[in-house]
């Protein structure tokens, strides 16, 4: 131990000679951050505190995200219009009109774009959470920050377009004449399930896709799969008694079903639905959150 | 408060062959998988590839408020060991311990983004190296002002010159506050100009008592501002000692190498020599009989080793000789000039060329040194002696000098005469 300390006297002999007032003035200056780097280890959770520090950097993340989206475009924020929109006529027609399914009394716009709202952030938010780390692996392999901040963003990226996309479905229910009730109160808490379903999904997908590059290809597939497995087309209630705890594994299923309930107050989604989606949440988020942190130790040199 | 700023122990990284390979597919995954289900336990991964060591077993301390210069070649582990202590890449091994904010700049430009405006990409960019928005706002107006792009603020990136975009991305990376800044030459980029402007920041950010990692190949820029130095060689730290030391050391090395290939060996910046220096040499040549420089002959091939002297003083008389040495350091032969040549007077200031025919190589194939001196025959005086210049390698014979290919044991190989009675 000694002798690693001779170099270091002689170092700070010379630095000192070298700048006499700044080797003062840092010592009194305030309490060091100290960072110890290790191999990695083998438990992976959130940094919390990690996460806290860089929430500037999270909000200059999302910041760009958004900025960079609607630049140079015409119609702008009308994009996030324009999709759900645009589906919902599409559904309205052929699943309404011509297939008839039940809509459990609600007109058919309002059925479809109470669902395709929440549907169209969590595709979206998916999507730009998978891509996430392989867009950005230029400034990955520069800098330092925490990677989870990378697919968090998309996460709340995505939720601009909802808000203005929402703005339209108030328009609607004013227009349907829909009685506002204490089930409004559940909006939030079905989107920040979304929120979460999103997050969690895409922290596998986007360590997945620094990995393996077809992944990206998989994706729309997958979120193709995901709409027709969630009630967005279709009630939950089409879905016989006995198969509905499984398909409540799909936590799409129950932000779905919940979300068009909280805004219309028609249909109250079953609890045993509700409480399936949760937990498949729960688990879909600490398992993401396992693979995302044994993937980022390793990920500034594969990606 | 003496702690050291960055205390660095046994720290190696190990890559896997493999790992370098891009865009891995699933398909690719699955069928090594099925290929060789247990070869992830071994050493290899299913390929069979071996590992390589970017680093290995790399030990050292840095006070606060010291500026290490790191040299050495490419792919030494310059650049993974400032990832390392930047947080970028975990090590394989070992740890290391940093006090203080880290800011890395390890390209200019990072995070910067085309559609952005240059106003959108300062913040952009400063927040991902490590500022916070109340300091991108003070320092805003001093960044616009360091980089010249006043009038271009409002105008996206993509359509600044890349001289402009430069010039931002290091205004912002130069007004960057961390206790430890670690630096991978940033400053090779750009014109003259902006060169200068950029080491002038660089001395102002050292002088200010940051703790500075420097990796660069510009010698001139690492003399200047570090304290210290480290050579990395092949992940391993072949010397660490003050930025003249370690420069010396390399240059040293790189010369040898650099002549070896060529047969040219530059003596000016060599400062690895002893004597009065009356008399210095000034470049030592290996030659082919067609005059060509060449850095490895084959066996039994005649060379000539040319010297080139600069006379800085007048010397009566002198002799100049050349020793070869072996690759184990035994002294093979040497030989004065003055054994076939007339002693002449050097007279300053001028140059001298001297030749030294080889005519029938007796060198067995291997790798050999040079030494070189110049000795005052009246004092004994030691005018100029380089101890290892070199080195120059005898190749395998092809029999086109007529000597024999096979190998036989003992230093040199001369023919000789063999009758019958």
């Amino acid at each position: 131990m000694s002798t690693k300390l001779n170099p270091v006297n002689e170092a700070m002999a010379v630095a000192a000679e070298r700048a006499p007032i700044a080797a003062t003035s840092t010592a009194a200056a305030h309490p060091v951050p100290v960072k110890r780097i290790v191999p990695p280890g083998r438990f992976w959770a959130l940094n919390l505190n990690e996460l806290v520090e860089y929430r500037e950097l999270l909000y200059f993340l999302v910041w760009r995200e958004i900025k960079v989206r609607y630049k140079q475009t015409l119609i702008g924020a009308g994009w996030a219009v324009a999709q759900p929109v645009a589906t919902m006529v599409v559904f309205s027609l052929f699943f309404g009109r011509l297939a008839k399914i039940p809509s459990g009394g609600l007109p058919y716009p309002l059925f479809f774009y109470s669902a395709l709202l929440p549907w169209t952030y969590f595709a979206g938010a998916l999507a730009g959470a998978t891509n996430s780390v392989v867009e950005n692996q230029r400034v990955i392999t520069k800098v330092y920050f925490p990677r989870v901040l990378l697919p968090l963003s998309a996460v709340f990226s995505g939720l601009i377009d909802f808000v203005i996309a929402f703005v339209l479905l108030v328009g609607m229910a004013l227009y349907y004449r829909v009685t506002p009730g204490p089930w409004l109160a559940f909006v939030p808490v079905f989107l920040l399930l979304a929120m979460l379903t999103a997050f969690g999904a895409g922290l596998w997908l986007s360590a997945l896709n620094a990995l393996y590059r077809d992944v990206r290809y998989v994706v729309p597939f997958l979120i193709q799969f995901w709409l027709f497995a969630s009630p967005v087309a279709y009630p939950s209630s089409l879905v016989p008694e006995r198969w509905r705890a499984l398909y409540g594994l799909n936590p799409m299923a129950g932000v779905i079903d919940g979300f068009r309930w909280a805004v219309t107050g028609e249909n109250p989604p079953s609890l045993g639905l509700v409480a399936a989606s949760a937990a498949a949440v729960i688990v879909m988020l600490v398992a993401g959150v396992w693979y995302f942190r044994r993937v980022e130790t390793t990920v500034a040199d594969v990606v | 408060m003496a702690a050291a700023a960055i205390q660095v122990e046994g720290i190696g990284k190990r890559y896997r062959l493999g790992e370098r390979e891009r865009y891995l597919a699933l398909r690719d995954v699955l069928s090594r998988a099925v290929r060789a289900p247990f070869s992830w336990r071994r050493g290899t991964n299913g390929n069979g590839q071996a590992h390589i060591w970017a680093l290995r077993d790399v030990s050292f301390a840095v006070g606060e408020g010291e500026t290490i210069g790191i040299i050495g070649r490419n792919g030494a582990g310059k650049s993974t060991l400032l990832k390392i202590l930047a947080g970028i890449t975990l090590p394989t091994e070992g740890s290391a311990e940093v006090h203080g904010r880290v800011g890395s700049l390890l390209e200019v430009g990072t995070g910067f983004h085309p559609e952005l405006t240059g106003r959108e990409n300062i913040y952009f960019s400063g927040s991902i190296l490590g500022m916070k928005r109340r300091e991108i706002d003070r320092k805003f107006d001093e960044i616009v002002a360091f980089s010249g792009v006043e009038t271009f603020l409002e105008t996206p990136l993509k359509h600044y010159s890349s001289g402009m975009q430069l010039r931002l991305a290091f205004s912002v990376a130069a007004h960057l506050e961390p206790e430890v800044l670690l630096v991978d030459e940033v400053l090779a980029v750009g014109d003259l100009e902006f060169q200068k402007k950029c080491m002038g920041k660089m001395e102002e950010v050292t002088r200010g008592g940051r703790t500075v990692l420097f990796v660069s190949h510009n010698m001139g820029a690492i003399r200047r501002i570090c304290t210290r130095g480290l050579w990395l060689d092949g992940g391993a730290i072949r010397l660490m000692g003050t930025a003249g030391e370690c420069v010396d050391a390399y240059t040293a090395s790189a010369e040898a190498a650099a002549g070896a290939a060529t047969g040219l060996f530059d003596m000016v910046p060599r400062t690895d020599r002893v004597g009065t220096g009356r008399a210095k040499f000034r470049t030592i040549r290996m030659k082919d009989l067609s005059g060509c420089d060449r850095g490895a002959f084959e066996f039994g091939e005649p060379f000539q080793v040319e010297l080139e002297l600069d006379c800085h003083a007048d010397v009566r008389s002198s002799f100049v000789g050349i020793s070869f040495l072996a690759s184990d350091g035994t002294n093979l032969l040497s030989s004065h000039h003055t054994d076939s040549a007339e002693v002449r007077e050097l007279r300053a200031p001028g140059q001298v060329r001297l030749v030294c025919h080889y005519p029938t190589n007796t060198l067995k194939p291997g790798g050999y040194l040079l030494q070189a001196g110049i000795l005052d025959l009246a004092t004994w005086e030691l005018i100029d002696w380089i101890y290892a210049v070199g080195p120059f390698t005898i190749t395998e014979g092809t029999g086109k000098f007529g000597r024999p290919t096979d190998p036989r044991p003992g230093y040199t190989q001369p023919v000789l005469q063999w009758e019958w009675k």
